[in-house]
């Protein structure tokens, strides 16, 4: 699968003011998240993608679809799902996503039957006869879902999905999300500050800060890596024989404070061994944890360096 | 499948036209205009004056229904000429103001006032279809309202004269026709940008009305104040009427006209200079779209 965003030295201006700084990237993944704190140009990245910025200089491309010369092209392929309110308060749910629907170039008949679906799909079934303008905030947050997908993209962008919902609305929104995911029809590009919905939702994130990109990490790559990943404590303070005898079986250790050891298993070597070995010297373990390099440590490392690049 | 039952699944049939959709915009505009009662009475009574007005010709060419009547030759009723039709227009296009005021600022501020402007505009769908598209339905309705029922008078008028009398007073069908659209054109940028500019409809359509009596009643202390001519370029009845009376007779009367077109004798302002008036009243007004019709709005 080639590229669902490639960014070629991406710079967009504000007022003489450099928004997002020559970024350099290519996403490949199905789900994207792009992280940042407030104010690190994630909305504006997809606005950007999304048409609404004329980058200054660099390019951008969605499936392979120049953002600048190509933006009808991009657009048709894009549902979007903004991070502020958007409806027409007058308009019934349903007409609202119809309208959007048709607007998209879906036939009348189609684009009422998608948004009838839309709605059931995002659980508003009930309510989509109902002016928008009375919809409780997370109903709006669906019903922006229920807009973004009624005409079929084939990239999704969701700003801030999850923004202003509680917790049970929160996990129906991520579930929904995961579930479109699934299902591989489409990429879908998730912009949030919250690193659970990321890590929930994506299975690659681009990490910016002050407009540069400050970490582009493989989610998935990270979880198989971190599956061997382990942090033992021990008992006793001086684990030296241990340690020798764990890199003699294959494993990479690191000794840490207060008889904490870090060890890698290497494949083929299941956690039982472990145990046999410190039997074998004698060392008494304590605790033992998957240990794993989340997204907050990298989201975190990445927000420490002091330039926002890693 | 019940619809309900159904889950997410890609779209993969056909897709219209893209020079087609901005249409979808006037068809649920029209839907939502016609839930107005009041709309769609006052849309109704605006047909009176050309129900009269045929009416009237009608009667000026029937000598039985004149004799009916008791009236003496036809000719002395009332004269079917420009001042006829510039009269028409006239009073049609009060009207015309009066609609655009009343629907024109809710055609873009709904958009604004929760930025649904960013979903329309997400789609492959360009900011100028957008303004085409809620352009078209003060169009099409102003249209229906002015230059449709005047083409259609003066069809019959000449259909009832006889071969000889359309192309003998061809320059008054070309003033209907292209004078109603410097009308409708103008008005119907003006109720756009001041809705995409006045999110509160009632303040929106309240400055329709400002723009023409307060700028208007400007224009006149400007000319009192300062003993000139060119304060009437604030004045938009002015502009237009002038800009009428151009289509329709190539001149100024020498007599004062009907009661647009007052002015007093060497208060007239030259053509050109209405018509570049009104132009830049236009360039203004898409202006004024073009800052707001954004996908997003950037805060510097």
């Amino acid at each position: 699968m080639g590229p669902v965003i490639e960014l070629d030295g991406l710079e967009v201006r504000f007022g003489g003011r450099s928004v997002l700084n020559k970024l350099h990237a290519s996403l490949t993944g199905r789900a994207i998240g792009l992280l940042g704190p407030n104010g690190a140009g994630k909305s504006t990245l997809l606005n950007t993608l999304l048409g609404f910025h004329k980058p200054f200089s660099g390019t951008a491309r969605l499936l392979g679809l120049d953002v600048r010369t190509q933006a009808r092209e991009v657009r048709a392929l894009i549902g979007y799902m903004p991070e502020n309110d958007a409806f027409i308060a007058s308009m019934s749910g349903v007409r609202f996503v119809r309208m959007m629907a048709e607007l998209a170039g879906l036939p009348p008949q189609q684009a009422l039957e998608r948004a009838h679906e839309s709605f059931f799909y995002v659980g508003l079934g009930e309510v989509r006869y109902r002016p928008l303008g009375s919809y409780s905030l997370g109903m709006k947050q669906s019903a922006k879902l229920a807009t973004a997908i009624a005409h079929g993209p084939r990239i999704l962008f969701l700003d801030e999905p999850t923004n202003g919902l509680d917790p049970p609305q929160r996990a129906r929104m991520i579930r929904l999300i995961q579930e479109i995911r699934d299902r591989g029809d489409l990429s879908l590009i998730l912009s949030s500050h919250l690193l659970r919905d990321v890590e929930e939702c994506c299975d690659q994130v681009l990490i910016l800060k002050g407009g540069n990109i400050a970490a582009h990490c493989n989610l998935e790559e990270e979880r198989r890596a971190n599956r061997r990943f382990l942090e033992l404590e021990t008992r006793s303070e001086s684990n030296g024989c241990f340690l020798e005898a764990l890199e003699k079986l294959g494993c990479h250790t690191a000794r840490g404070a207060q008889g904490r050891i870090k060890v890698i298993l290497p494949e083929g070597i299941e956690v039982q061994r472990l145990y046999a070995v410190a039997a074998e010297q004698n060392v008494q373990i304590r605790r033992l944890s998957h240990k794993r390099d989340s997204l907050e440590d990298i989201f975190l490392k990445a927000m420490e360096a002091a330039d926002g690049r890693l | 499948m019940a619809v309900y039952k159904k889950s997410y699944r890609p779209y993969q049939g056909e897709l219209t036209p893209s020079w087609k959709r901005f249409l979808v915009i006037p068809r649920y505009a029209f839907e939502d205009l016609h839930r107005s009662r009041f709309l769609t009475i006052f849309y109704l009574a605006s047909f009176l004056y050309p129900l009269i007005a045929a009416l009237i010709i009608y009667i000026e060419h029937n000598v039985e229904a004149l004799k009916l009547l008791n009236l003496g030759p036809a000719a002395q009723l009332i004269a079917i000429d420009a001042g006829f039709f510039m009269s028409f227009l006239g009073w049609q296009s009060m009207l015309a103001l009066f609609l655009a005021a009343f629907i024109g600022p809710g055609q873009v501020s709904p958009d604004l006032a929760n930025n649904a402007l960013a979903l329309y505009l997400a789609r492959p769908f360009s900011r100028a279809e957008y303004v085409l598209g809620k352009a078209s339905v003060l169009l099409v309705l102003m249209s229906l309202m002015t230059w449709v029922p005047g083409l259609l008078l003066f069809w019959l008028e000449g259909y009832l004269e006889g071969a000889g009398w359309a192309g003998e007073h061809a320059r008054v069908a070309s003033g209907l026709f292209f004078g109603s659209w410097a009308w409708i054109v103008v008005l119907t940028l003006l109720s756009l940008a001041l809705s995409a500019w006045v999110k509160w409809r009632p303040a929106a359509g309240a400055l329709v009305f400002g723009v023409f009596f307060v700028a208007s009643a400007f224009g006149n202390a400007i000319n009192t104040t300062q003993d000139t001519r060119w304060g009437h370029l604030l004045s938009m009845d002015t502009l237009i009427g002038s800009v009428w009376l151009q289509l329709f007779l190539g001149d100024y009367p020498a007599s004062t006209g009907a009661a647009f077109f007052r002015l007093e004798a060497g208060r007239h302002l030259p053509f050109w200079s209405c018509w570049l008036m009104l132009a830049a009243w236009c360039m203004a007004c898409l202006y004024m779209l073009a800052r707001k019709i954004r996908g997003v709005q950037v805060v510097r």
